[in-house]
């Protein structure tokens, strides 16, 4: 993964002391709370319901055991002993006061992190996809690319008071998107052109929150050398035309649908040409540099078969189970990718103590090169993992109880933390989620459902991808009671979707029966194989509509 | 002794006084007669952040001094207008005024603004330190011609 070169070590040095000295003099009355509101947000620091939140960046999603036993350290001295991993890749801790925040930002910089541009209106943190390096499918590594594109948006002078938050999201597939590039402000798909270079394709104001869109294609391709230029022109066209009167019409998909696409491009290049592109070229040796820290790990040479693994198959069923649904295959012969669910029911979808944070570490150490990554999905990845270290990886597994085996199955719910804890949030998220998982592990086989993605918002904002969930719910507000909007026939994926919204809302009680409709619903239609997606699109929403409203 | 001051133009990092400010005129007079530039020429313009301004851009280059006016701290489009600016050849004093910040004097320097004159409650102090937050820098902008990876570590 990157390391930290001495001027990188400095910028989140200094970061630190800046922060200490602003929040001393907010504490002193110096500085009014409007006003010391963007300097907090651009440091992950918001008021929540009960506390302060801190959101710390994990770029792209990497952590190193190092990196990991920090955190683990933060949740037990600053937090209730836990964190939570966010739909951004990053973490958030719900419990810190304000005046030790300067303090676990200096312990993060000494492990090379940071709470950087994790909020505020600039451009956060650059997710990507999480089998990066590893996927046999992928065209292009985005790790080096999401480096690069790291540190040109850190401290950015033009672009720290945007009309509103910036997302940039970076993938290297071409038939697969973990990335969800489709839904981000800016979404780069990765690619190689007759040449052999790297380049990508741009798609631009896509999004989620209260208006959902999907992104357009602006560019088919920039060659990797001019995307910090190209990159620059759009931002500039935005902070500049971008609506600022309404922070719900203030995101760029809402400029780009004005303006259409056509037009904002014409704008983006007329604006690209004034640029200078050739100061911001960036040369094959800065790319060799950053493609230098994301080499493999010194895998070892092993046959594609392996005893030990077969063995424990054969032991173990619930082993069985967890290898078929939570590892992958690797690209290199002998190696597994796996994936820790952080979705086991009565669980809030991606917490995590601070004793299995600690414990993450150590299995990384001990398995995995020493590293991890986390998922958009909220859940972790190992993902160099020996075959023959898969039983005794989920033995110990066990042990932290973290070996739910449901990556990809329904129970393994996107949610954001919704009104149990945040201040925005119209309704509660977390039951909902815990309901549903004890509804379907009683009452359906969920392996035999296949892959179906549900995902949970606590309010328009959307932290919980609802639109983009095969499943989406939504928490309203009707009255001053929770209510629950469903949707229906969203993906995240290439083939990119917002969900059909099935009709009037539930109240909380009712949603695990809707579910359960819906569910028998699609195993009445499905045909072989086919996965809840593949059913919604060839039937539609009718079918469910009179099934759930009967 | 520690310094108490408030508010007051900073310039080449000292704070110094000039009427300059009061004289400047607003963009939309200044644009009647932005044609006769040698009645406009010893003059500054104060622009609005969201200023169009590109059809007079020959006419700006000759002024000596052009002046952004941030209504609010948070609106960014002054940064861009500098930096515009800048790219467009500008060599004239670039002055931040309205509601200028400490902690906003870091980028915009950055962007090419040289003198910021700060809101009258902003600590003389505080303003200084500010300038100074970062030693390093990642990408080109108006201070810094090329990218940290042009220049290396």
């Amino acid at each position: 993964m990157y390391i930290y070169n001495s001027q990188d070590q400095t910028l989140v040095n200094q970061r630190v002391a800046q922060f200490r000295q602003q929040t001393q003099r907010f504490l002193q009355g110096d500085i009014p709370p409007s006003e010391f509101l963007p300097l907090r947000l651009q440091n992950g620091l918001y008021m929540q319901r009960h506390a302060h939140m801190l959101r710390i960046a994990v770029p792209y999603g990497m952590l190193n055991s190092k990196q990991l036993r920090m955190l683990g350290f933060l949740a037990k001295n600053y937090d209730k002993n836990y964190g939570h991993f966010t739909t951004r890749q990053n973490i958030q801790f719900n419990w810190p006061h304000l005046e030790d925040v300067p303090d676990m930002l200096a312990h993060l910089a000494s492990v090379e992190m940071h709470a950087i541009q994790t909020s505020g209106n600039c451009i956060r943190n650059i997710t990507s996809d999480e089998f990066a390096g590893v996927d046999a499918a992928e065209l292009v590594d985005p790790r080096p690319y999401c480096e690069l594109v790291r540190q040109w948006s850190t401290f950015h002078p033009e672009f720290a008071y945007l009309p509103r938050k910036f997302k940039i999201a970076i993938s290297g597939c071409r038939d697969k998107d973990r990335a969800a590039t489709w839904v981000h402000d800016i979404g780069l798909q990765l690619h190689r052109d007759d040449q052999g270079k790297v380049g990508c394709k741009v798609l631009v104001g896509g999004g989620l929150g209260r208006t959902p869109v999907i992104g357009s294609i602006i560019h088919e391709h920039i060659p990797i050398s001019d995307l910090l230029s190209y990159l620059e022109a759009i931002l500039r066209v935005y902070n500049r035309y971008g609506r600022r009167d309404n922070k719900y019409k203030a995101r760029i998909k809402i400029l780009v649908k004005a303006l259409g696409i056509d037009a904002f491009k014409s704008q983006v290049e007329a604006q690209w040409q004034t640029i200078n592109r050739d100061i911001m070229r960036v040369p094959e040796s800065e790319i060799t540099r950053l493609q230098s820290h994301f080499t493999n790990p010194a895998y070892l040479i092993l046959p594609a078969t392996c005893d030990s693994l077969t063995q424990g198959l054969d032991r173990s069923s619930e082993f069985k189970t967890w290898y078929e649904v939570n590892s992958l295959p690797h690209k290199q012969n002998g190696y597994r990718i796996a994936v820790v669910s952080l979705k086991a029911t009565g669980v809030a979808p991606g917490d995590v103590s601070g004793e299995q944070i600690n414990a993450l570490a150590d299995l990384a150490d001990t398995y995995s090169f020493g590293e991890i990554r986390v998922t958009h999905n909220q859940n972790i990845v190992f993902a160099d993992i020996k075959q023959a270290d898969l039983f005794s990886f989920w033995q110990d597994l066990v042990k932290y109880e973290l070996a739910t085996a449901n990556l990809g199955l329904i129970t393994d719910i996107i949610c954001c933390p919704g009104g149990d804890f945040c201040s925005l949030a119209n309704a509660k998220s977390i039951p909902i989620a815990e309901a549903i998982q004890q509804h379907v592990e009683q009452h359906f086989d969920q392996r035999q459902l296949g892959s179906i993605t549900l995902n949970i918002s606590g309010c328009m904002n959307a932290c919980g991808h609802h639109h983009v969930g095969n499943i989406g719910i939504l928490g309203v507000d009707k009255k001053g009671k929770e209510y629950y909007q469903i949707a229906l026939g969203g993906s995240s994926d290439q083939d990119a979707a917002i969900a059909d919204i099935l009709g009037p809302s539930f109240e909380q009680t009712e949603v695990t029966t809707v579910i359960d409709k819906i569910l028998k619903l699609f195993e009445q239609h499905r045909q072989t194989s086919e996965t809840f997606l593949q059913t919604y699109r060839r039937i539609g929403l009718e079918p469910f509509k009179a099934a759930v409203y009967a | 002794m520690h310094n108490q001051a408030r508010g007051g133009l900073l310039k080449n990092r000292i704070f110094v006084n000039d009427n300059v400010s009061a004289n400047l005129i607003a963009f939309a007079d200044w644009q009647q007669n932005a044609n006769e530039i040698e009645n406009t020429k010893q003059q500054g313009v104060i622009l609005p952040g969201d200023c169009e301004y590109q059809a007079y851009i020959n006419q700006l280059l000759k002024l000596p001094i052009i002046a952004v006016f941030f209504e609010k701290f948070n609106d960014g489009r002054g940064y861009s207008l500098a930096r515009l600016l800048r790219e467009a050849g500008f060599k004239g004093e670039l002055r931040a005024v309205g509601d200028v910040l400490v902690d906003q004097l870091f980028y915009l320097k950055r962007c090419g603004f040289d003198a910021f004159e700060l809101r009258a409650d902003q600590r003389q102090a505080d303003a200084i330190t500010a300038l100074d937050s970062f030693s390093v820098s990642y990408q080109a902008a108006a201070d810094q011609r090329q990218p940290i990876y042009q220049t290396g570590p």
